[in-house]
C-alpha cells in the first residue's frame, strides 16, 4: 500500500528523517516506537504533507503513486488519514458540519454527488455508537472546549467516518485514561479490514496491548534501527530504548 | 390577461423605465449642468429640483450653514486624502446605467462574482441592467409587495416622496435622532441628501415581510448622500435590510449616508446591512469613502438590533448606535467587518444607556487580510439614572497573514453602581495548523479558510435573514479569496 524509500526530510537546515525505509501492506498494522525527538511525528507529518517539512531525498509511493507530488488534501482524498497528536480547534464549526464538508469534498474529488444528509446522519449515529460517543456531540464545535480524551476520540470518529486506506495514529494514546484507551482501541480494531492498513505511532507499549501490531519498528535519530514482531514492543517496555539506540549510535557514528 | 391589468403593467413599466426623470426636474436644467462644489445656490437648486416645500429648503440651508462651521473629523484611525468638497457634484439624477442586450455582454468578472454569490439569473439581469423582459417581472413583484404593505397601513417610499406626501411625519422625526450638527458628515448629508428611504410602521403592526426583498428589487442608484428614516410606532415590528451582496461599482467616491431609527414603546426594529461598495483595486487605488451616521432611539421596552456585514469601501467610518432612552429597552449590535488589500475600517457602535434596566449586547468580529487595517471603536455609556443596566461586549479580531493590522478601542463610562458591564476581546490568527488540519481531512485551502471564517462569524451571520445569510457567507469567501497562501 505504502512504500517509503530512503526518505530524508527536515525543517530548514535541520535534517530530522535520515533515510527511512518502510513498507506497509494492506491488512497490516505497524507500530512505530521510539524515544522523544526520534522523528516519529515528523514522519507522520511528512506522509500527510505538512508544508513546514522539506523532503530532500527519497520517495513515498502510495498505491502506485508518488505521494510527495500531491498537496495534503489530495493525499487525504486518496485515503491517507492522520489522527493528530494535537487536534486543533475550529470555533463555530460543528463536528457534523465539519465531517459533512470533509466527506463531501472527498466525494467531489471522486466526482460523486454529495452524500444525502439522512444517509450521512445514519452513518454518524452508527459510528458514534462504535466509539461510545454521547448524543449532543455532533452539534459541538470542532474540538472547542474538548478534553484531551474527547479530542482523540473525535479523531478516531472522523477516521471511522472517512474510512481511509491508510490510517496513521500519532500518539493517539496520550491523554487517554484507561477506559477511553480501550474504547478507542476497540474502535480501531473494529474498523480494521484486509484492505486497509494502520500505522500506530506511540511512545509507550500500553496501546499495543489493545491494538496488536504485526510489525514493530524502532525509530531513532530519524532512522528505523530495529524491526520485529509484537514481542519487540514488550522487550522495549522491559529494557527501555538504550540497548538498541547505543548499538545504533555506534553503527552510524 | 385582462385589459385593465395590462394597462396598469404598462404604466408601471413606464414608471420604471423613465425613472431617470422621476423627480420631475425640468428640461431646462440638465442633470449634469449643476455646477461643481457646494454653495447656498447649489442647496437651493437641489431643493428646487426636488420641488420641495419651503420648510425643507430652510432645513437644508440651515444644515449648510452648520456644515460650513464644522471641520472634518480626524480622530478615526484611518488615513486617506480628504476629498475636496468643492470638487464634488452634489446633485445628479440617478445615472442611467448602459442597458445591455443580454448577460453575455456583462463584464466577465462581474458575471463570475454573481455566479459565486449564487444570485439568480433573473436578479443578475436586473442588477446588471439587462433590458426589459425582466423589468416587467420585477415590477409585478414590486407591485404585489406594495399592495400587501398598503393593506397594513405601512408607508414605505422614497424620502423624497415622503417629504411630499407625509410632511408631518418627516418634519417631526427628521434629525430627531441624528441632529444636523451631530457631525461633519451628518450636516453635509442634511444639506444635500439626494434621496433615500422612508418607512413608517403603524401601531401594533407586524410588518409581514422582510423589507429587504422589496428593497433589493427597488435597488437603484439612491446616490451618494442617502437618507433613511424609519419609524416603528408603538408595539410594531419590522425587519429592514439595506444593501446588496452584489458588487457595487460606484464612481462616486464619497458616500455620506444618515440613517435614523425611531422605535416607540414596545416596538422592535431589526436593521441589517450588507455593504459591498467598491473597495479600490489591489494596489489601493480608488474605492469608496463610506462615512455613515446610523443611530436609533429606543423608547420604553423597545428594541433595536443592528446587524452589519461590511466587506466593501476603501475607507469605512461607521458606528450604528442605540440611544436606550426608555426603561427596559434593548440595543444590539452584531458586526462583521472585513478589510483586505489596502482597505481601512474604523467601525463599531455606541450604546447610550439612559433608561433604567436597559440592556445592550455588542458582538463585533473584525477580519483583516492583505495590507489592510481594521479597527473596532465602541462606546458604552451608562448614565446615572440608568440603574440596573447591563452591557455585554465581545470584540474579536482575526488576522490573515502578517501585513495587516487590527485595533480595538473600547470606551466604557458607567455613572452608577448598580449596572454591569462586561467586555471580552480576543485576537487570533488563522493558523497554518488549522488549515493543515482541514487539508488533511480533504478540504482544500480556500475552502478551509471559508470554513474557519464562517465559523468565526457564525454569531453574527445567524442574525441575518436566512436567504441573505447564505449570500453573506459566500460574500465573505469572495472578499478573502487569495488572501492566504
Amino acid at each position: 500500500m505504502i512504500k517509503i524509500t530512503n526518505l530524508k526530510a527536515g525543517i530548514e537546515d535541520t535534517l530530522i528523517l535520515n533515510g527511512i525505509n518502510l513498507e506497509v501492506k494492506a491488512g497490516e498494522v505497524h507500530a512505530i516506537m521510539g524515544p522523544n525527538g526520534s522523528g516519529k511525528s515528523t514522519l507522520s507529518s511528512v506522509i500527510a504533507g505538512k508544508e513546514d517539512y522539506e523532503v530532500t531525498e527519497g520517495e513515498i509511493n502510495f498505491e502506485g503513486e508518488d505521494l510527495l507530488e500531491l498537496p495534503p488534501e489530495e493525499r487525504a482524498n486518496k485515503g491517507v488519514f492522520l489522527s493528530f497528536q494535537y487536534p486543533v480547534e475550529i470555533p463555530g464549526i460543528s463536528v457534523s458540519n465539519f465531517i459533512k464538508t470533509s466527506i463531501n469534498e472527498r466525494r467531489k474529488a471522486k466526482r460523486l454527488e454529495p452524500m444525502p444528509t439522512p444517509k450521512l446522519l445514519k452513518m454518524m449515529r452508527e459510528r458514534m455508537e462504535l466509539l461510545s460517543i454521547k448524543e449532543g456531540y455532533l452539534s459541538r464545535n470542532m474540538n472547542e472546549g474538548f478534553s484531551g480524551g474527547e479530542k482523540k476520540r473525535n479523531e478516531i470518529f472522523q477516521m471511522a467516518m472517512l474510512e481511509p486506506k491508510l490510517a496513521i495514529l500519532d500518539e493517539t494514546d496520550s491523554g487517554l485514561d484507561i477506559d477511553a484507551l480501550r474504547i478507542v482501541a476497540n474502535g480501531v480494531n473494529k474498523l480494521k479490514t484486509k484492505d486497509n492498513a494502520t500505522i500506530v505511532i506511540t511512545h509507550y507499549q500500553r496501546l499495543l496491548d489493545y491494538i496488536v501490531p504485526d510489525f514493530v519498528h524502532v525509530l531513532h535519530d530519524g532512522r528505523i534501527i530495529k524491526s520485529g514482531g509484537a514481542t519487540l514492543a514488550h522487550e522495549l517496555e522491559e529494557k527501555g530504548y538504550d540497548w538498541i539506540t547505543k548499538e545504533a549510535d555506534k553503527k552510524w557514528a | 390577461m385582462s385589459g385593465k391589468k395590462k394597462q396598469s403593467e404598462e404604466e408601471l413599466l413606464n414608471e420604471v423605465t423613465s425613472s431617470e426623470y422621476k423627480y420631475g426636474f425640468t428640461t431646462d436644467i440638465e442633470s449634469d449642468t449643476i455646477p461643481k462644489g457646494l454653495s447656498e445656490e447649489v442647496v437651493r437648486i437641489i431643493s428646487a429640483k426636488k420641488n420641495e416645500p419651503k420648510w425643507m429648503l430652510e432645513y437644508r440651508l440651515n444644515a449648510y450653514k452648520v456644515w460650513l462651521e464644522m471641520e472634518e473629523p480626524n480622530w478615526a484611525n484611518v488615513s486617506y486624502n480628504k476629498p475636496n468638497y468643492q470638487d464634488v457634484i452634489y446633485y445628479s439624477a440617478p445615472k442611467q446605467k448602459p442597458v445591455l442586450d443580454s448577460l453575455d455582454d456583462l463584464d466577465p468578472e462581474m458575471k463570475k462574482t454573481f455566479d459565486k454569490l449564487g444570485i439568480s439569473l433573473e436578479e443578475q439581469k436586473r442588477l446588471a441592467n439587462v433590458a426589459v423582459d425582466i423589468v416587467m417581472d420585477s415590477v409585478s413583484v414590486a407591485t404585489s409587495f406594495k399592495e400587501t404593505l398598503a393593506e397594513k397601513g405601512i408607508i414605505f417610499c422614497s424620502i423624497s416622496d415622503a417629504i411630499q406626501d407625509h410632511p408631518e411625519l418627516v418634519k417631526k422625526y427628521l434629525s430627531s435622532v441624528v441632529p444636523v450638527r451631530d457631525n461633519f458628515f451628518s450636516a453635509l448629508n442634511s444639506a444635500v441628501f439626494s434621496d433615500g428611504s422612508f418607512c413608517y410602521i403603524p401601531k401594533g403592526v407586524k410588518c409581514p415581510m422582510e423589507l429587504s426583498t422589496y428593497f433589493r428589487i427597488n435597488e437603484a442608484g439612491t446616490g451618494q448622500f442617502e437618507r433613511t428614516l424609519l419609524i416603528a410606532d408603538e408595539g410594531s415590528q419590522v425587519s429592514y435590510l439595506e444593501g446588496c451582496t452584489a458588487p457595487m461599482r460606484d464612481e462616486n467616491q464619497l458616500h455620506a449616508a444618515v440613517v435614523e431609527l425611531i422605535a416607540m414603546d414596545d416596538a422592535d426594529i431589526k436593521y441589517s446591512t450588507v455593504q459591498n461598495w467598491y473597495p479600490g483595486n489591489d494596489k489601493g487605488v480608488g474605492g469608496v469613502f463610506n462615512f455613515v451616521t446610523k443611530r436609533g432611539v429606543c423608547h420604553k421596552n423597545a428594541k433595536i438590533s443592528w446587524t452589519q456585514v461590511e466587506t466593501g469601501s476603501a475607507v469605512t467610518w461607521k458606528y450604528p448606535s442605540c440611544i436606550l432612552k426608555g426603561d427596559n429597552s434593548i440595543g444590539e449590535f452584531f458586526s462583521v467587518a472585513v478589510t483586505n488589500n489596502y482597505q481601512q475600517a474604523d467601525t463599531g457602535t455606541k450604546m447610550l444607556h439612559l433608561g433604567k434596566n436597559t440592556k445592550s449586547t455588542i458582538i463585533a468580529k473584525g477580519i483583516s487580510a492583505g495590507k489592510s487595517d481594521g479597527n473596532y471603536r465602541g462606546l458604552v455609556r451608562i448614565a446615572k439614572g440608568a440603574t440596573n443596566s447591563r452591557n455585554f461586549s465581545q470584540c474579536d479580531s482575526l488576522l490573515m497573514g502578517d501585513k495587516c493590522g487590527s485595533h480595538t478601542f473600547p470606551y466604557i463610562e458607567v455613572k452608577n453602581n448598580s449596572s454591569k458591564v462586561e467586555h471580552e476581546a480576543t485576537t487570533s490568527k488563522i493558523g497554518e495548523d488549522q488549515i493543515f488540519y482541514c487539508n488533511q481531512r480533504g478540504i482544500g485551502t480556500e475552502e478551509a479558510i471559508a470554513l474557519i471564517v464562517n465559523g468565526y462569524c457564525k454569531d453574527v451571520l445567524n442574525q441575518l435573514p436566512m436567504e441573505f445569510a447564505v449570500e453573506a457567507k459566500k460574500l465573505l469567501e469572495i472578499s478573502l479569496e487569495g488572501s492566504v497562501g
